[in-house]
């Protein structure tokens, strides 16, 4: 492509639509105009020249703006519609059966909920078509920016001071009028304008004041930030980056600790405390009136032991790291693992304590206690009796087809078949028992009686590892500093210079804020005598002068 | 007196101050021919003092009850919206002291009159902190987020002044039914405002019992005559009345009663408005705007948006983000406020991409500014009171 030449005799790539060195307009529909538009210096952008080529068309797709904005709008749209109801992720289901999910919808929302579910709208953050709007989203803030920062960096680097006539009028701010003493009006405009930070260039009665150039990369620097963001939400899916699992561990227990292998986890103890009327603060006397007790703390105590070197795994062989409080908002952190406190329940049975007892005398044999968890299979009582324990089912659910059945390994209603042995009947009698209820078979001498229990506390917790945390911080750091620096400064540029004779004229452009541009020109105006100019976009001030109030 | 008290009585007086500074903008902005001319009036001055000294109360009620409670009183619906009205008048004497525009004021300081008034309708005792917002990011996210959102709100502000001012109320048009519409969602939140002050000081209890949707048996106690009943409900108090229709488990029927009843009042109000004046509200605020400078308010709207977005992506996405690892083990999990605040966060990157390369500068600017608020105010509402999730504080 050729280059295009401007009267001034600076070459500028093909596509540009003001002179990268004069600002003199180089397109018809430029010089047609009263204002040019300056958003990107008028420079040669890769999508306004190139629309030929599959990969122009690409290109082109991505790099506008109004397709970014439609991305933008079409995720924000589509995550509303992901608050209607709970997503997946958050419903009481247990498992990961379909039906399960669609049950749970229908049931609680009814027919809308049905086609919820079916929609796919239960678990769309998850949904391929959700990844894909911000897959593009991600593209088009790549190459929006891509095919803007390059030539506009091009551009600024090669303005020149001393602009032509023709670009000085077509400026949003512009006034010419002849002064009296026009060199003395540059000299003391230049000082006014380096008083007031800006970079000053002159070049043959004309200057140039800038202030600011930087605030132009914030955005550039923000999309940064962005795709460091989401690079980094992408990296997640490589293995090794990223542990979440969770653990439910009951009080005394010892556990390896899911997904950090060599590590293990003791539960002390679990506790729930609650705010009460006694011990808090009077200050909260009307909110505890009103609301009953409010829960103040949730702590799981812990030691965290891990495996010696060489050591064989599930050997007792174990080192002890540390002991610490879990508590909500305070998890455990080793070795780049984080524990958190997210769940409980309290009151598990742990332990049964029961006595043999001769029906007739009530005489007791001696007692003993099982362990809900790790029953053992005999207990001795002493001179000559012991008991056998033939089955047990941890959370009897009744007699299915003559046998009785355990719904789960938790010891939430424990029944047991004990074979009693006494010197009476050397070969046993046996015995069911459950909570509430003893079955025998024929009619027995001696009864197990249960005695007493003992309950324990369980901790749910959740252990992550997300390597990926430092990379998603300096994304949100990178953005944070690109979007302070485009957002709090402006790039300010005014043009002062002599036209013929006494004339001058005046011209000022910014990225934002015109206000605040305007303020400077006005302070420039008090020490140097400088044309009257006018703002191309405010109407009212206008109609306000030819209404003719003045102040 | 103890902080507690001290603390309801400095927001007593803050809300007379706003009160205060607003008749007084008004008295600037009408007796003052043009923009330029009421920059330096009287009226102004003493309107921008009165309202410094609002906020300097209500941050003395700030500070009280964070000394009272012990946690920075941004924890419940009462402490989070009240806040969020003294960030908006704080936002408000910032832009002030750059612009030195009094209409702004006039439309600003009535509408953190509403908000203090709406939140006055939640439960106002100081409760303890639960677990999981045991924590200084509590402090931190929360506040941050509030001021973001409340320079967001002085967006939606200049743009109402620019639709009052810009948009011709003689002819009927889309952009005029708009106009009103808003000037109507205003008076339905003072209908609420109304009937829940009205039934409150009346002492209006009726209890019941019902069954939840996890199908458990609970208690509730409605402040508003039971419209609708609670899923499976039955009456404790006898002498109330009886709900006219029974709802299914998944609707709090409570919420839905006292839904209707502020829009039916809110109805009432603004028919009796347009009685007494024979104009719509938004041609009675009209004059108002007239005086402002377009320019002027189209640059305050996009200059807060511009001050105001990065302060809310960092109070309201990372910070946010940083204390949800803390304390959910997760940056982001798709809850609905923190899907809320990415909208939120979106919607104004829309418009700044759309202000920048489309140059939707004007009214179309100024639609969306009070698009933004309308979508801050859903998150700040609707999400806490109707979408419960994470964040509830209902």
């Amino acid at each position: 492509m050729s280059k295009i030449k401007c009267q001034c005799g600076h070459e500028n790539p093909f596509g540009t639509v003001l002179c990268e060195k004069c600002g003199r307009p180089l397109t018809e529909e430029a010089k047609d105009s009263s204002m040019v538009d300056m958003r990107y210096e008028g420079s040669a952008r890769r999508s306004q020249t190139y629309k030929k080529s599959i990969i122009d068309k690409i290109w082109n797709f991505f790099s506008s703006v109004k397709i970014g904005v439609s991305i933008i709008i079409a995720v924000l749209s589509t995550s509303a519609l992901g608050t209607i109801l709970p997503q997946k992720f958050y419903v009481p289901v247990n498992g990961n059966d379909p039906n399960a999910y669609l049950d749970y919808y229908e049931r609680l929302y009814g027919t809308f909920g049905k086609i919820y579910y079916h929609l796919g709208l239960y678990d769309m953050y998850n949904s391929w078509w959700f990844k894909i709007l911000i897959g593009m989203l991600g593209t088009s803030i790549i190459i929006a920016s891509l095919d803007r920062v390059i030539p506009l960096y091009k551009s600024l680097k090669k303005q020149r001071t001393k602009r032509h006539p023709s670009f000085m009028k077509r400026q949003r701010i512009y006034g010419e009028e002849p002064v009296v003493n026009p060199d003395e009006s540059l000299v003391n405009a230049e000082k006014a304008l380096k008083d007031m930070h800006y970079n000053v260039k002159t070049e043959d009665g004309a200057i140039l004041a800038e202030k600011n150039r930087f605030g132009r990369w914030g955005p550039y620097v923000n999309h940064t930030g962005l795709i460091i963001f989401l690079l980094g939400v992408l990296m997640r899916g490589l293995p090794g980056f990223y542990v979440d699992e969770t653990m439910w561990i009951r009080e005394g227990e010892t556990r390896e600790i899911p997904g950090a292998p060599g590590y293990l986890l003791e539960n002390v103890a679990f506790t729930v405390e609650t705010y009460d009327k006694e011990s808090a603060d009077a200050v909260f006397g009307e909110a505890l009136d009103k609301n009953g007790a409010i829960v103040s703390n949730f702590q799981s105590d812990v030691k965290l032991y891990k495996e010696k070197e060489n050591s064989l795994p599930g050997s007792e062989d174990v080192e002890f790291i540390k002991e610490y409080p879990i508590v909500v908002n305070k998890p455990l952190k080793f070795d780049g693992y984080s524990i958190f406190q997210m769940d409980y329940k309290t009151g598990e049975l742990s332990k049964m304590k029961f006595a043999l007892l001769n029906k007739e005398t009530q005489k007791s044999l001696g007692e003993f206690t099982v362990d809900l968890n790790e029953p053992a299979k005999k207990y001795d009582l002493g001179s000559g009796s012991s008991i056998q324990l033939m089955e047990y089912y941890a959370d009897y659910d009744g007699i299915v087809d003559g046998e009785p059945v355990s719904k789960s390994p938790v010891p939430n209603n424990p029944a047991f078949i004990f074979n009693m042995i006494t010197p009476e009947h050397p070969e046993g009698e046996k015995s069911f028992v459950a909570i509430q209820q003893t079955l025998e078979v024929e009619p027995n001498d001696y009864e197990v009686k249960f005695q007493s229990v003992e309950s324990r506390n369980a901790s749910g917790l959740t252990i992550r590892k997300d390597k990926t945390l430092y990379i998603l911080l300096l994304g949100g750091i990178v953005f944070m500093i690109g979007v302070i620096q485009g957002s709090y400064w402006q790039h300010r540029r005014i043009w002062i210079q002599k036209g013929e004779g006494s004339e001058m004229m005046v011209a000022a452009h910014t990225n934002k804020n015109w206000y605040s541009l305007k303020k400077d020109i006005d302070k420039v105006k008090e020490t140097a005598a400088l044309p009257a100019y006018t703002d191309k976009q405010d109407k009212d001030t206008a109609a306000d002068t030819m209404e003719g109030e003045t102040v | 007196m103890d902080y507690a008290s001290l603390s309801a009585n400095l927001l007593f007086v803050s809300f007379i101050a706003y009160l205060a500074g607003t008749f007084f903008f008004g008295g600037a902005v009408k007796s003052s021919k043009t923009e330029k001319s009421y920059k330096d009036s009287m009226w102004g001055k003493i309107g921008i003092v009165i309202t410094i000294i609002g906020f300097v109360s209500q941050l003395g009620y700030f500070i009280t009850r964070w000394m009272a409670s012990g946690h920075a009183p941004v924890s419940n619906m009462f402490e989070f919206t009240t806040a969020f009205s003294m960030m908006l008048v704080g936002a408000f004497i910032l832009i002030f002291f750059i612009y030195k525009t009094p209409s702004l004021g006039l439309f600003a300081l009535p509408i953190a009159i509403v908000i203090i008034a709406y939140a006055s309708m939640f439960p106002r005792e100081i409760t303890p902190l639960i677990p999981a917002l045991k924590s200084y990011w509590l402090t931190v996210h929360v506040i941050t987020a509030a001021i973001g959102e409340s320079i967001l709100a002085i967006s939606a502000v200049a743009g109402l002044i620019f639709l009052a001012k810009n948009i011709d109320l003689t002819k009927k048009s889309k952009e005029r039914f708009w106009l009103e519409a808003v000037m109507f969602t205003i008076v339905l939140v003072l209908g609420f405002v109304v009937s829940s002050t009205a039934f409150s000081l009346s002492g209006y209890e009726a209890d019941f019992n019902y069954i939840d949707k996890n199908e458990q048996p609970a208690k509730i106690t409605y402040n508003y005559p039971p419209l609708f009943g609670m899923h499976d409900y039955e009456q404790v108090t006898t002498d109330t009345m009886k709900p006219w229709f029974e709802m299914p488990s998944i609707v709090n029927a409570k919420t839905l009663t006292t839904f209707v009843w502020s829009v039916a009042s809110g109805i009432v109000l603004y028919l009796l408005l347009r009685l007494i004046f024979r104009r719509p509200i938004a041609a009675l605020l009209q004059p108002f705007a007239k005086k402002a400078n377009s320019q002027l308010m189209d640059e305050i709207g996009y200059r807060s948006v511009l001050i105001g977005f990065p302060v809310f992506t960092l109070g309201a996405l990372i910070f946010a983000m940083i204390w949800a690892q803390e304390a959910w083990s997760r940056f982001w999990g798709w809850d609905p406020k923190e899907v809320w605040a990415l909208i939120t966060w979106l919607f104004y990157a829309a418009f700044l991409h759309l202000r920048l390369s489309q140059g939707w500068e004007g009214k179309k600017s100024a639609w969306l500014a009070v698009a933004g608020f309308v979508i801050i105010m859903f998150n700040l509402i609707a999400v806490n009171l109707i979408i419960a999730g994470l964040h509830s504080y209902a």
